[in-house]
């Protein structure tokens, strides 16, 4: 049974349609992120389930009850945001026992209920201390625990680990879902780190341009991205351009060669396609006589990524990543001629339209405000 | 060193000068050391005219400081168009300055006895004001006209801190169950109360140091009139007393400096 | 992209016309009254204007207050810009007392700084103390000196002094030539605000002038208000426009060159 939901919402901002008919069902204690890059309409998403908006159309369903025309002080959700939300007047105590105060609670619960959060998110010593003297990762736990403190129904992150450092960010992921498991709370995350929504979620849904583009488990979508753009945003892809010249033998043109990939046979001979391929799935040797779906080139450039190397190899004209092992990587330095063998089950094949494919950097930049 | 020439500029015309005011306040008609001109201070009208001071720029301080929060959050908050606050802006920043002469004439064309408002009241509503007991020329006339560079100086000085109002804190509240009034109990005021109470401060010694306004209007029970009334007058009268008058001034704005200081490094703090 | 609720809230609307009409209505009823009659009182004709015009005391210390305006801010560039630069550049510790020092002229207000001035220098030749070129000017540099300062030292915070200095250098200037070709030009728009700042608060000084008894603008202005009370409008309102022209330059060029300028009070 659906916890969350959300049915055909639409918003348009008049300039720029920011929703274009988002549906998403969650079920309780799931943890779903909504991932895109900025503009997507992820946060908006958020802000219209929080009710800081309106949606145009649509509906939000919370425990089956309609809540899309409350205020947003009655949804009984609790929201983290992406930075600067603490009161700065109040110490981090005074700042998690806020909404039990509003909602008049006794000075002796409030405080157990205060000490057992700040247990919770590591912070049982700050307790006293201000905003401001408060690391960022600090401060971001305190916003949580005061989100937690008044046991909302759902748990709304805004981004909530973008503006702090990296390792920071990783830490504090893995608590954020340590609590969320703990406590079997209904969750939703906006983030434009895939890695993040990767590790850490039950759901992910890819948003571009005001449109899910795909919603499923982070293996799923990982390994079958269903549209290029989910394809070209979750981790790093090779896309091929390619026609199928064979359905029997599921024989692909694509870069001067033919490749083999077993998802050509459900496709008509002469369809267009794009041949993903992920580049910890090449495997790259030193040129040797061209074996079966192998394409032959020469390795344009390292990129030293710590344990593993990512090679740039030209074939062709086409261009092609792999990922190694550094350690292997050392006895193929650029210059040298190599063979890459593309691998013909894990292959994905997406039917090419006109549309122009979407073009993501490699680092999405953190969105600032 | 290069700040050599302003540092010795500064001696010389404002330091020098004070410090000799200052001095001077205890110094005899014929020389010695007194303080005779200090207790002068303490008779009428010298007195009531410090009272007088304190008490008007208090109500001008706060009257200017309550409307003018009010009047630059009506501008800046959402919903209101952009146009109103570049609009607020710039007029502030002109009537801040329109003080003194000027602004004391406009106010007599508008309510004083033959004021254009004053006719309006008369001729169409039959309510004739100076009848009713009041008028520009007492304190609470000059009260209204100090307001119009107050009110400015207010929204001037308190609109960046309303900016520093972070949205997050508005819809974190509202997040967890807080009616606006109650955020703005628990945490917008008391946020903004360092800095207006610094402005109220500012407006206090602004308005306690006006002089140009009061004299035009021709209110004299103000110490700023009074000290320059004695010292433009009997060329008899003691100019140590009159240094007296200054000394006092000084040391009211002082002490309004002493408490202005650290307000406003606390306003600071929880900028951030 | 976010958006602003469409709707303004009722109070705002309340607290916005009520600021309005306060501020609005003195400036209306100023004008009315300068288009009344002398003698019926009532409206209409263009004669007080007429009379400011054709009236030389108003034209003489129009010139007069200019004239020191201009030369206050001469002085106070001469010596606040290269100030702020070699504190900027060499002693940043002397900032905070220079800023403090900033904040003197608020304690030691016009009333008491005449009275000061007026005593120490009292002495002194004739082509100084007798002179509004001399006495006021320096007064007024030092009137001038807080809103100065605050306009410098934020255009002073807004570029690399260090870089630029060191790149003119080694490029072969002397100090001079940095500061006069390198350096003002890239502060020019705060010096331009605080310059205009300067400017409003010369044509409008009354307390310095009435008390050393200069005859300036300002003066000028008292006297006809005693005087002459529908001329007194019109002179009102113009001087108004002159304010107004001042703090729109301001804006204008704190507009172009985007950065911020300090509106704060000048006459009371």
């Amino acid at each position: 049974m659906a916890y969350l939901e959300l049915q055909g919402l639409v918003r348009d901002f008049g300039t720029v349609k920011a929703l274009d008919g988002i549906e998403i069902s969650l079920g309780e204690g799931e943890f779903l992120s909504l991932l895109g890059p900025s503009g997507c309409g992820k946060t908006t998403a958020l802000r219209l389930v929080a009710g800081f908006d309106r949606p145009d159309a649509g509906r939000i369903v919370v425990d089956g009850k309609d809540v899309t025309r409350v205020a947003p002080n009655k949804r009984d959700m609790g929201m983290v945001f992406q930075a600067y939300s603490l009161f700065p007047n109040m110490s981090a105590r005074q700042n998690v026992e806020f909404g039990l105060r509003i909602r008049g609670k006794e000075r002796g619960d409030r405080r157990k209920r205060v000490d057992d959060l700040l247990e919770l998110v590591g912070l049982a010593a700050a307790g006293d201390r201000y905003p401001y003297q408060l690391s960022g990762g600090m401060q971001q736990r305190v916003a949580l625990a005061r989100a937690l403190a008044i046991e909302p129904r759902v748990l709304l992150l805004d981004e909530p680990l973008s503006a702090l450092d990296a390792k920071v960010r990783v830490q504090l992921r893995e608590e954020i879902r340590r609590i969320q498991l703990e406590l079997g709370i209904t969750t939703l995350y906006v983030t434009h780190d895939q890695e993040e929504a990767l590790s850490v979620s039950d759901h992910v849904a890819v948003m571009y341009r005001g449109r899910i583009e795909q919603m499923g488990a982070p293996a799923e979508m990982y390994s079958a991205p269903a549209t290029p753009f989910v394809a070209e945003f979750i981790g790093t892809m090779n896309r091929l351009e390619g026609t199928v010249v064979d359905p029997s033998t599921g024989a692909v043109e694509t870069g001067g060669v033919t490749l083999i990939v077993e998802a050509a046979k459900a496709k008509p001979r002469g369809a267009r396609v794009l041949v993903l391929i992920r580049p910890e799935t090449v495997e790259v040797a030193a040129a040797n006589g061209a074996g079966a779906n192998t394409m032959t080139g020469e390795v344009l450039t390292h990129t030293f990524l710590g344990p593993v190397t990512r090679l740039r190899i030209t074939s062709s004209g086409a261009s092609l990543i792999a990922d190694m092992p550094t350690a292997r990587a050392a006895a193929l330095p650029p210059g040298s001629k190599v063979d890459a063998a593309l691998p013909a089950a894990e292959a994905r094949l997406l039917d090419l339209t006109d549309e122009p494919l979407p073009e993501i950097a490699e680092e999405p930049a953190p969105v600032g405000r | 060193m290069g700040t050599l020439p302003f540092f010795a500029y500064a001696f010389a015309f404002l330091f020098l000068p004070a410090g000799q005011v200052l001095v001077g306040a205890f110094k005899g008609e014929h020389g010695g050391f007194t303080f005779s001109n200090i207790t002068g201070l303490f008779h009428q009208p010298y007195i009531g005219a410090f009272q007088n001071s304190i008490e008007l720029s208090g109500v001008t301080a706060l009257a200017g400081g309550v409307f003018g929060v009010l009047i630059a959050y009506a501008a800046i908050r959402d919903g209101t168009p952009r146009w109103i606050r570049s609009m607020l802006t710039t007029f502030s920043g002109v009537a801040a300055n329109f003080g003194g002469i000027p602004l004391a004439f406009a106010f007599i064309a508008t309510l004083g006895s033959i004021g254009i408002v004053t006719k309006f009241l008369l001729n169409q509503l039959h309510y004739n004001i100076y009848l009713h007991g009041f008028s520009l020329f007492t304190k609470t006339g000059v009260e209204i006209v100090y307001l119009y560079f107050q009110l400015p100086l207010m929204i001037l000085v308190i609109s960046p801190a309303i900016d520093g109002l972070k949205r997050e804190w508005r819809e974190a509240a509202a997040n967890l169950g807080a009616r606006p009034i109650q955020f703005w109990r628990y945490v917008g005021v008391p946020v903004l109360m360092p800095s207006i109470l610094g402005a109220i401060i500012l407006l206090f010694g602004n308005a306690f140091a006006a002089y140009a306004t009061a004299y035009s209007l021709g209110y004299s029970n103000l110490i700023t009139v009074t000290l320059g009334a004695y010292y433009q007058g009997n060329v008899l009268s003691n100019p140590h007393f009159a240094q007296a008058m200054a000394l006092g001034m000084f040391a009211v704005l002082a002490l309004m400096m002493a408490i202005y200081i650290p307000l406003l490094r606390r306003a600071q703090r929880w900028a951030k | 992209m976010r958006l602003r609720m469409p709707r303004m809230a009722p109070s705002a609307y309340i607290w916005l016309f009520l600021g309005f009409a306060y501020f609005f209505i003195p400036l209306l009823a100023t004008f009315l009254f300068s288009l009344d009659k002398n003698s019926t009182g009532k409206c209409c004709t263009l004669h007080s204007y007429g009379w400011v015009i054709h009236n030389p005391g108003f034209w003489h210390t129009l010139k007069v207050s200019f004239l020191l305006a201009l030369e206050t801010i001469a002085i106070s560039l001469a010596l606040f810009v290269p100030t702020v630069y070699w504190v900027h550049l060499k002693v940043p510790k002397l900032r905070p007392v220079l800023a403090f020092m900033a904040l003197i002229p608020f304690v030691v207000p016009p009333i008491v700084l005449v009275v000061g001035l007026l005593d120490v220098y009292r002495g002194t030749p004739a082509w100084f103390y007798a002179k509004p070129w001399g006495f006021l000017v320096v007064a007024y540099v030092i009137l001038a000196f807080p809103y100065m300062f605050f306009s410098l030292d934020a255009g002073f915070r807004s570029i690399d002094v260090h870089t630029l200095t060191e790149a003119s250098h080694s490029l072969g200037a002397s100090w001079v030539t940095t500061l006069l070709k390198v350096i003002l030009p890239n502060i020019r728009a705060a010096a331009l605000a605080g310059s205009f700042l300067a400017l409003a608060i010369v044509m409008g000084e009354f307390t310095i002038a009435n008390l050393s008894q200069f005859y300036t603008f300002p003066i000028f202005l008292q006297y006809v208000n005693e005087t002459q009370a529908y001329p007194a409008a019109a002179l009102t309102l113009m001087s108004f426009g002159i304010t107004w022209a001042a703090m729109l330059s301001l804006l204008f060029i704190g507009r172009k060159r985007g950065q911020r300028a300090a509106f704060l009070t000048g006459a009371r």
